[in-house]
């Protein structure tokens, strides 16, 4: 291959300096474990001042919950992009089958055993964000990957029957949508957009933290469906468009 | 030296094997697998560095969306043949 060499030489020069860069980078910063903390030294009073207790989740959906809205929009329009190209194209349709498959005993109750248990922390992970690890991202991703439990349990049927997939499309679109009407909620009422407008309450306890636990429950809706909706993309090309996939002949 | 002085080297140390044993693992199957092996490495390194926070995404995307994704994908694509 006659451009081979100059690709390699290309990549060797890119690769080099991006070495230097990377090093001098590392090298610039500020060694771990010391004692200057310029933005902890803001980030956690702020925290308190609302009363949230989980400082993470403060800087999330309060400090720089716009930088969240970005991130829920790139989530959000990278889920819509993924179902637009796996869609069924043109006479793809027409071959739809939903597969039998069988289900050891074991796996299906390994799986039924862990199906409520998952459900349950993911919803404690949403729900207590404000207080402890983890929010409406981490614990959106557990309930969303979660359901697919019921595929393991009682396969592709049972799993068609307990997620209505368009009631996650309309999840992923509430979510996104109760997030950005908080903002402009927050606007009207208080001035300034995204803003901590909500009673904050006692540091430490449920209802404490303002807008940081609501939003927290919009970003939660949003990421379970958008994982909902993503694996259902997935799962639909694999298993009900096409030709039958090598172990299951 | 505390016992988390001790463990970050010991993790960063494997996390470079995880990292290679990655990159060199020919069959994109079994790449899902390795994979998701180093997430949970990347995960241990995380909590390590009191970043429970971090380290929930990491083992709820790293080890489980991801790898899914890659093997629905591969068998997808294999079917076809």
């Amino acid at each position: 291959m006659s451009g081979g060499r100059g690709r390699l030489a290309l990549f060797g020069v890119g690769g080099a300096a991006m070495a230097v860069l990377f090093a001098l980078a590392v090298f610039a910063l500020p060694d771990p474990g010391g004692d200057q903390h310029p933005y902890r030294d803001r980030a956690v009073p702020a925290a308190v001042s609302h009363a949230t207790a989980n400082v993470v989740s403060s800087v999330n959906f309060d400090l720089r919950a716009m930088d969240t809205l970005g991130e829920e929009a790139i989530l959000f329009a990278s889920v819509l992009g993924v179902a637009a190209l796996a869609r069924p194209a043109a006479g793809e349709g027409g071959r739809r089958r939903v597969p039998r498959e069988q289900v050891l005993d074991a796996v299906r109750a390994t799986a039924l055993v862990f199906f409520p248990v998952t459900l349950v922390v993911g919803l404690d992970v949403v729900l207590h964000g404000a207080l402890t690890p983890g929010g409406g991202f981490q614990g959106g991703v557990i309930l969303g990957t979660g359901i697919h439990l019921i595929y393991m349990a009682g396969g592709y049927r049972a799993l068609l029957r307990v997620r209505p997939l368009e009631l996650f499309e309309q999840g992923e679109a509430l979510g996104m949508g109760a997030f950005a009407a908080a903002g402009v909620a927050a606007l009207l009422v208080g001035g300034s957009f995204l803003g901590n407008v909500v009673p904050t309450g006692r540091l430490g306890t449920l209802t404490s933290s303002g807008t940081v636990e609501l939003l927290s429950i919009a970003v939660g809706i949003e990421v379970a469906s958008a994982v909902v909706v993503l694996l259902a993309a997935f799962l639909t090309q694999l298993l009900e468009l096409g030709g039958v996939p090598e172990a299951d002949q | 030296m505390t016992p988390v002085e001790v463990l970050i080297p010991a993790t960063l140390t494997l996390l470079m094997v995880g990292a290679l044993a990655v990159a060199l693992t020919d069959d994109p199957a079994r790449q899902a697998v390795t994979l998701s092996a180093y997430g949970l490495l990347l995960t241990v390194l995380f909590v390590l560095v009191q970043a429970p926070d971090v380290a929930l995404s990491q083992v709820a995307v790293g080890m489980a969306v991801v790898p899914l994704l890659i093997l629905l994908t591969i068998r997808k694509i294999r079917s076809r043949r």
